[in-house]
Order: structure tokens, then C-alpha cells, then sequence
């Protein structure tokens, strides 16, 4: 299939697909209006019309329907028992990964939680790799070792995929350290949730970021619940942006690709200059907190499906598509089929491939050979040698 | 099968006689040195194996990673650094002008290192409370910052968790920070960091992360510091994967291992002791490393192997004087690498002892003494003579009073009591 061409991954290694459609599109720069007006705190905040292109509308749609199939297959999948542990299904949020992908370069380094697999198919991560590595199979991103919550994509910059709330907010700002150590002009984007927003180390790492103008960019994606509590039980003030204070925030709706794609090119622009900021993204899962959370029992399923219905990020692009006539209802449902059928064979390939052979489980335990042995159980037979 | 072992105790004792003897040994350089470890054997051990094809069924731990014997060693000179550079002994008390290196302060040694591989490797970092304006809060770190600046040697607020995950973040992208804990019980507030994110990501990204950071800070019992300030964290950290652990016990081997866990792709914590800091010694003048994986052996002896590390040293080696005195002939080994064991030196020792006293600073309950009894036991059960005795610190938190102080740490008297038990 032909190379997608589209502005935002035009210097990818590789890309997420590739349609037909999408290399007849054109580039023809498009403005539309955010469906929300941004809310600022100590900034002004940027402007509502989004520059985009049919193109980049279109690559929209497919890579955000590509996320939420692969979410939904996973979905069976754990059903089905061969996903294990814990799985946090990202469908719903969407928008921000792609918004944010919108506006970055690979060259600048994303760090986020546990639900982190559809970010790490926006920064070059395949599908078969996400697959494998969801089952435990030798191919996955993490050779297996990793599993759902430990996702990582070192030449795509996708530091993780990290189990413990708030954990991954200092280490975003060693990233954003680090990018001003070396004096290149990248950002760091520390993604986290409206519940990691009342850890402790997230004011530690925002003291330390605006303290030394860190090139560090605090993402609370705020879907309104941490697990079963919703935010208003949990936050004094769930105005999450404004908690950094001196630090200035940015409310964007999370569910507008286009908006999100805005508030990050801004947020890329200060941070550069003028050190951190805190975008909080107003976004919503569909799926309860991980696989073995019905969802329902904390929100009625009237509030769920009325979001789906009002605010769904990938009916939004595929409104706009329509409206601005970039391509016919009829394109749109085989990409989508496009997309499935994508879907289905990479989870057909991920389960042909093998668990990862015993001996991994002593690698890369160290970096460099400590020449140790490990004996089984009874000390009598030689496991393997610590490589 | 015992022909195996006699060439290998005949070798060891060897090569340490060599090594003694020789003022300098020189290895490869670093890169190869790293080849060495990954079990290209010396051409004494290359010999045994030829010998005894199949492996013994008795398991024995054999470290491969120990760096060359000393006679090996001169025959592959290509070396830049040494990594068992040793001052000439102090065998007459001569003029002290005469005797080549220069007399340092364990904490100056520390000083040295860093200073010598922040120069070496412009991405080595510090990040600490105090490190920087300050110079230290045991002054390790004076005069860095105004020789680096201020990013370099960046003095932190308050915030040990998160500064410690911003180390493992820049570690992440190929910086090699080196955070100071400004005491070892404020790391425990980074713990999380510590274990899950600088001990495991390597494994969970599946090799594509690596995090040579170097956590290190004074801990131990202190002169009256009170309960919290007189920890001794070396039992928490050991079971982390991923991580080593070393603790440093003079000025040599402060500056030695300061050098190789920087140098390190692993994430190395490094314990020093806080009365261990006006240590004074002479060390050479020219750069040299100590192996991170290897025990040190203090004073070569035959009636019973005593295993220590940091402050206890000192307490043993004044023990050790009053045995002599007394007739007894102890070995002590510093055994400097906490995690994991130098079990190839310990293993010599015992063969040759068949006694072993643990001399701790360490808690009672799962300590680093009580690891390595476990490890002793399971490894050379076959050679000992009587069970291993573990004196360690009481499970307690250290009082403040002097004299409830001096009674939670081991005393001198009470590892002459266990030799002199011991060897009856």
C-alpha cells in the first residue's frame, strides 16, 4: 500500500496505515471552530479556528477508528481469556492522542499511565506489536515482559506505560530535564488522570519544572472518574488546570481532535519559551476503569450513551468529513471496513506467535553480564546463566 | 571432582598472592572489560574446565565476572585504567613524602570521582538537596557546581520521590544522574521510584530503556542522629531486580566504586556511612575502578572467615587485633558488593576456613547478613564446620542515649566472644 502522506507523519519511519483515499486527499488548508471555546488560567488562551486539511481530517477518522476497533477488540479479546491482568481501554479518548500527535514531532517525548495503548499506536507503534504484547506473546513491544500497563517505544518516544498513579509525572520532568540539558527544542508531555491529579508528586514535579523552566507539558486527561470515584468526590476543586497556580493552564475539550491538536502546538510554543503549563483535557471513557470494571455501577448508562451521542470523537470527524465534503458516507464505511479487516488479521498474527522461551526470563534483568547463575528450586539443576 | 576445586582454591590463592605483590595490575579497557565479564574466562579457569568436562553436580556459584587474575593480567596490557591500582603498602612507615598518591578524605575521594567522570562524560549529572551552592551536606559535592553550573550539579528542593524519578527520566533518555539521598532513610520516601521505575523498567520495556543512574547517601548508625536519621536501608533495597548495591568502606574503594557505578549501565545504589567520612588514606594518583561485583579481602587468615562491610569493618579489624593477640588467625573480607554476592571469593574463604562469622550493621530480620547466611548455606553447606553466625544491629529503632547506641551496633568485644565461640 502507499505511503500516507499526510503532514503529521510525513517524517514517520513508519506509518500507523495507508488508504487510497488519503493520497488523493488534498492538503488544502481548511479552517474550522473549535466546538468549545478554550477556558485559560494566567495565559491568553489561543484562538478557536483550527488550521487542518482534508487530509489530516481523513487520517483523523482512520487512525481514530483504528484506536477505538483495536480497543474493542481487546475488549473480546480478555474476554475471551487470552488477555490477562489488567487491560484500561482508552475508546473515548481518542481525540487527545491524535490531536496531540497533530501538533508534535516523534522527536518530542510523550510519558503517560497505564492507558497507554492507543499512544502507543499514535507514536509508531503497530498493531501487531500492541497485540502480542497484550498477550504475552515473544513479538510484543516489551518481548511480553511488559503486558497491558507497560507499553514503550523507545525511537517513537513513548517513554510508557507505567503501573503506579502519578509515578510517570516525575519522570516526564527527568524527560523534560534531559530535553534542556541538551538544549534541543523538544517538549515533554506528561499525561495523566483526574485522580493521579491529587498525588503529591505531581506539585513536587511542577515546583521543580517552573522552578528550572523545564520544556514540560502537564496533560490531566480528565475523564471525570479515578477508577469508581467520580472527580467531585475525590478533588476539592476539579478545576485541574488552575491547581499548578503561578504555572498557567489551559481547559480544552478532549473529545475535539481539532481543539486538542490547537492547545498543544500553543502549549509546545510556551513551553519552549517560557517553561510548564497544564492542559487539562475534558475527555470521557466509554469502558469502565480496566476490564474488570463494569463501569455502570459508579455512572448510569444514560450518561454514557449521551455522550456517545453528543460528543463522540470519531462521529465529530466524521461529521466534519461529511460537511465539508471530503469524502461520501460510502469511503467512510469501507475505511472503517478497511480498518477492522486490519484489525482482525493483526490479532490473528499476534496469536500465532510463541510465548517468549524460558530463558527470558533472566534477560535484561541487568544491562551488563553479571556471569551469575541461577540454580531451580532444588539448587541441583543449572536454570541459566544471568546474561 | 575435589581435583576441580583444589585447582580453582589453588588458583585463587594465587592470584591474590599475586596481586599483593604487584604494585599496579592493569586490564582492558572498559568496553572489554564488559566482554571479560560475559564469561570469557580466565586461562586458569578455561584450564579447569577442560579438565573436568561436565559441570560438577554439586552446584556451586562461580561469579564469571570477577576481572582477571593478576598474572593474567600483565601478559594483556592494553590497559587505560587500572582495577587494581593499589598504593604501595605501608610496609615501613617511612617518610610519607616518599610514598607515590596523595592522602585523601573518604569524602574527598568520593569528591574525586565524581569530579573525575563528570569530566570524563559531560552526561553525567547530580541532582540532591544541598549538592550545589551548598557544596554537600558532607561536602562530596563542594566546588562541583561552580566548575559545572548550576544544571549539572542541580540542587533540589525537597522532593525526594519525584527528584529521584526525574533522575530515572533523564537516565531514560541517556543522561547519568547520580542523586543524593541526604540521608539514605529519605530515600525511602522514593522508594516507589527506586523499585518499580529505576529497578524494573529495563526488564519491562524489554531491554529498550536502560538506567545508569547512581543513588547514593550516607545511612547507618551515627553518633546520637536519633531513630530516623540512623537507618539502615541496605535490607529494603535488596530485593529490588534489577538494581545493584554497593557500600564503601574506605577512601580506596570510595573513589574505586564511585568511578564504576557511574561508569555502570545499571542503577547502582551506593551506601556510605556517615562516621566514615574523615576517613584518611592514601590512594594512587592515577585512575583506577573497583570492580562493583567484588568483595575485598582485608586480611588473608586461616581460622575462621569474617564477612563484613562499611563501618563494621573498622569494629572487626579492631576485634581482629585483640585475636591475633589471643592466637586466632581470622580472614576478613570487606564484602563491599551488597547485591549481588561476591559469593566466588566468599566461597574461597570458606573452602579454606570452613567458619563464618557475618559481621553487620544491618537489622536482625532480613537483612544483608541474613541473605547471605541463606545464600552461605545453600551454596557451601559441604565445607562448614559449624553454623554461621550473624551478628547484626538489634531490631530496634536507634535510640537516642549514647549508651543504648553503642548496644545496637555490634561492638568489638562481641565479635571476639563469637570467634573466640566459634573456634572451640
Amino acid at each position: 500500500m502507499a505511503m500516507a502522506l499526510t503532514r503529521r507523519n510525513l517524517h514517520l519511519l513508519c506509518p500507523i496505515f495507508s488508504a487510497r483515499l488519503l493520497t488523493t486527499a488534498s492538503t488544502s488548508p481548511i479552517t474550522i471552530e473549535t466546538s468549545l471555546p478554550f477556558t485559560a488560567h494566567n495565559i491568553d488562551p489561543p484562538s478557536r479556528s483550527v488550521q487542518t486539511s482534508p487530509q489530516e481530517l481523513l487520517s483523523f477518522f482512520r487512525d481514530m477508528a483504528l484506536m477505538r476497533r483495536m480497543e474493542i477488540a481487546a475488549d473480546s479479546l480478555y474476554k475471551a481469556k487470552l488477555i490477562r491482568g489488567f487491560c484500561h481501554l482508552y475508546d473515548g479518548q481518542e481525540a487527545v492522542a491524535i490531536g496531540m500527535e497533530a501538533a508534535i514531532t516523534r522527536k518530542d517525548c510523550i510519558i503517560t499511565a497505564y492507558r497507554d495503548h492507543c499512544l502507543f499506536l499514535g507514536r509508531g507503534g503497530t498493531l501487531l506489536e500492541a497485540f502480542a504484547e497484550l498477550m504475552g506473546r515473544k513479538d510484543g513491544c516489551s518481548k511480553g515482559k511488559g503486558g497491558s500497563m507497560h507499553f514503550y517505544k523507545k525511537d517513537g518516544g513513548f517513554y510508557g506505560g507505567h503501573g503506579i498513579v502519578g509515578a510517570q509525572i516525575p519522570l516526564g520532568c527527568g524527560l523534560a530535564f534531559a530535553q534542556k540539558y541538551s538544549k534541543d527544542d523538544n517538549v515533554s508531555f506528561m499525561m495523566y488522570g483526574d485522580g493521579a491529579a491529587n498525588q503529591g508528586q505531581l506539585f513536587e514535579a511542577l515546583n521543580m519544572a517552573a522552578l528550572w523552566d523545564l520544556p514540560a507539558i502537564l496533560v490531566c486527561e480528565n475523564n471525570h472518574y479515578g477508577m469508581g470515584t467520580a472527580e467531585w468526590r475525590a478533588a476539592k476543586s476539579p478545576a485541574y488546570f488552575k491547581r499548578g497556580d503561578y504555572v498557567p493552564g489551559l481547559k480544552v475539550d478532549g473529545m475535539d481532535a481539532l481543539a486538542v491538536k490547537q492547545a498543544c502546538k500553543f502549549a509546545k510554543e510556551h513551553a519552549l519559551k517560557n517553561g510548564p503549563i497544564i492542559l487539562e483535557m475534558d475527555t470521557y471513557r466509554y469502558h469502565g476503569h480496566s476490564m474488570s470494571d463494569p463501569g455502570s455501577t459508579y455512572r448510569t448508562r444514560d450518561e454514557i450513551s449521551g455522550i456517545r451521542q453528543e460528543r463522540d470523537p470519531v462521529e465529530r470527524v466524521r461529521k466534519l468529513i461529511l460537511a465539508h465534503d471530503i469524502a461520501t458516507e460510502k469511503e467512510m464505511k469501507d475505511n472503517e471496513k478497511e480498518v477492522r479487516k486490519e484489525v482482525d488479521e493483526a490479532i490473528a498474527k499476534a496469536k500465532e506467535i510463541p510465548s517468549p522461551d524460558p530463558s527470558e526470563l533472566f534477560t535484561n534483568v541487568y544491562v551488563k553480564g553479571l556471569g551469575v547463575e541461577a540454580f531451580g528450586a532444588d539448587r541441583k539443576e543449572l536454570r541459566a546463566v544471568l546474561p | 571432582m575435589y581435583q576441580w576445586r583444589m585447582i580453582r582454591s589453588a588458583t585463587a590463592i594465587l592470584s591474590f598472592f599475586s596481586k599483593a605483590s604487584i604494585a599496579y595490575t592493569f586490564v582492558e579497557t572498559e568496553a572489554s572489560m564488559a566482554a571479560a565479564s560475559f564469561g570469557v574466562s580466565s586461562a586458569a579457569v578455561q584450564a579447569v574446565k577442560s579438565s573436568a568436562s561436565p559441570l560438577p553436580s554439586l552446584p556451586v556459584i562461580r561469579s564469571e565476572a570477577r576481572p582477571i587474575s593478576g598474572r593474567i593480567n600483565r601478559s594483556r596490557n592494553a590497559g587505560k585504567i587500572a582495577t587494581h591500582a593499589v598504593a604501595a603498602q605501608t610496609e615501613n612507615p617511612a617518610s610519607a613524602a616518599s610514598k607515590p598518591g596523595h592522602e585523601v578524605l573518604l569524602f574527598e575521594a568520593l569528591r574525586e570521582g565524581l569530579e573525575e567522570e563528570m569530566e570524563r562524560d559531560p552526561r553525567v549529572c547530580i541532582f540532591g538537596e544541598d549538592v550545589g551552592h551548598y557544596g554537600g551536606s558532607y561536602k562530596v559535592s563542594k566546588g562541583l557546581a561552580d566548575k559545572y553550573g548550576d544544571l549539572r550539579v542541580l540542587d533540589t528542593p525537597i522532593a525526594e520521590n519525584s527528584f529521584t524519578g526525574m533522575a530515572v527520566g533523564a537516565a531514560m533518555t541517556g543522561l547519568r544522574p547520580v542523586v543524593e539521598g541526604m540521608n539514605m532513610g529519605f530515600l525511602l520516601l522514593a522508594f516507589n521510584q527506586i523499585s518499580d521505575n529505576c529497578g524494573m523498567l529495563h526488564y519491562t520495556s524489554g531491554g529498550q530503556f536502560t538506567i545508569p543512574t547512581v543513588i547514593r547517601g550516607p545511612g547507618g548508625v551515627g553518633r546520637q542522629l536519633g531513630a530516623e536519621h540512623s537507618q539502615r536501608l541496605e535490607s529494603y533495597f535488596q530485593s529490588i531486580p534489577g538494581i545493584q548495591m554497593v557500600a564503601c568502606s574506605t577512601p580506596y574503594n570510595a573513589k574505586g566504586l564511585m568511578k564504576a557505578a557511574i561508569r555502570s549501565e545499571n542503577p547502582v545504589v551506593l551506601f556510605e556511612h556517615v562516621l566514615l567520612y574523615n576517613l584518611k588514606e592514601r590512594i594512587p594518583d592515577e585512575e583506577y575502578v573497583v570492580s562493583l561485583e567484588e568483595a575485598e579481602m582485608v586480611r588473608p587468615g586461616e581460622h575462621v572467615t569474617i564477612l563484613t562491610y562499611s563501618r563494621m569493618r573498622y569494629h572487626v579489624m579492631q576485634a581482629a587485633k585483640t585475636l591475633v593477640n589471643k592466637g586466632y588467625d581470622p580472614e576478613v573480607i570487606d564484602i563491599r558488593s551488597l547485591k549481588p554476592f561476591d559469593l566466588y571469593t566468599i566461597g574461597n574463604s570458606i573452602k579454606k576456613t570452613h567458619k563464618v562469622l557475618i559481621v553487620e550493621e544491618c537489622m536482625r530480620t532480613g537483612g544483608i547478613g541474613a541473605s547471605l547466611t541463606a545464600a552461605i548455606n545453600e551454596n557451601f553447606n559441604d565445607y562448614l564446620d559449624a553454623p554461621i553466625v550473624c551478628l547484626s544491629s538489634q531490631d530496634v529503632p536507634t535510640p537516642y542515649a549514647g549508651t543504648l547506641e553503642e548496644v545496637t551496633v555490634v561492638q568489638p568485644s562481641q565479635i571476639v566472644t563469637a570467634v573466640e565461640q566459634l573456634c572451640r
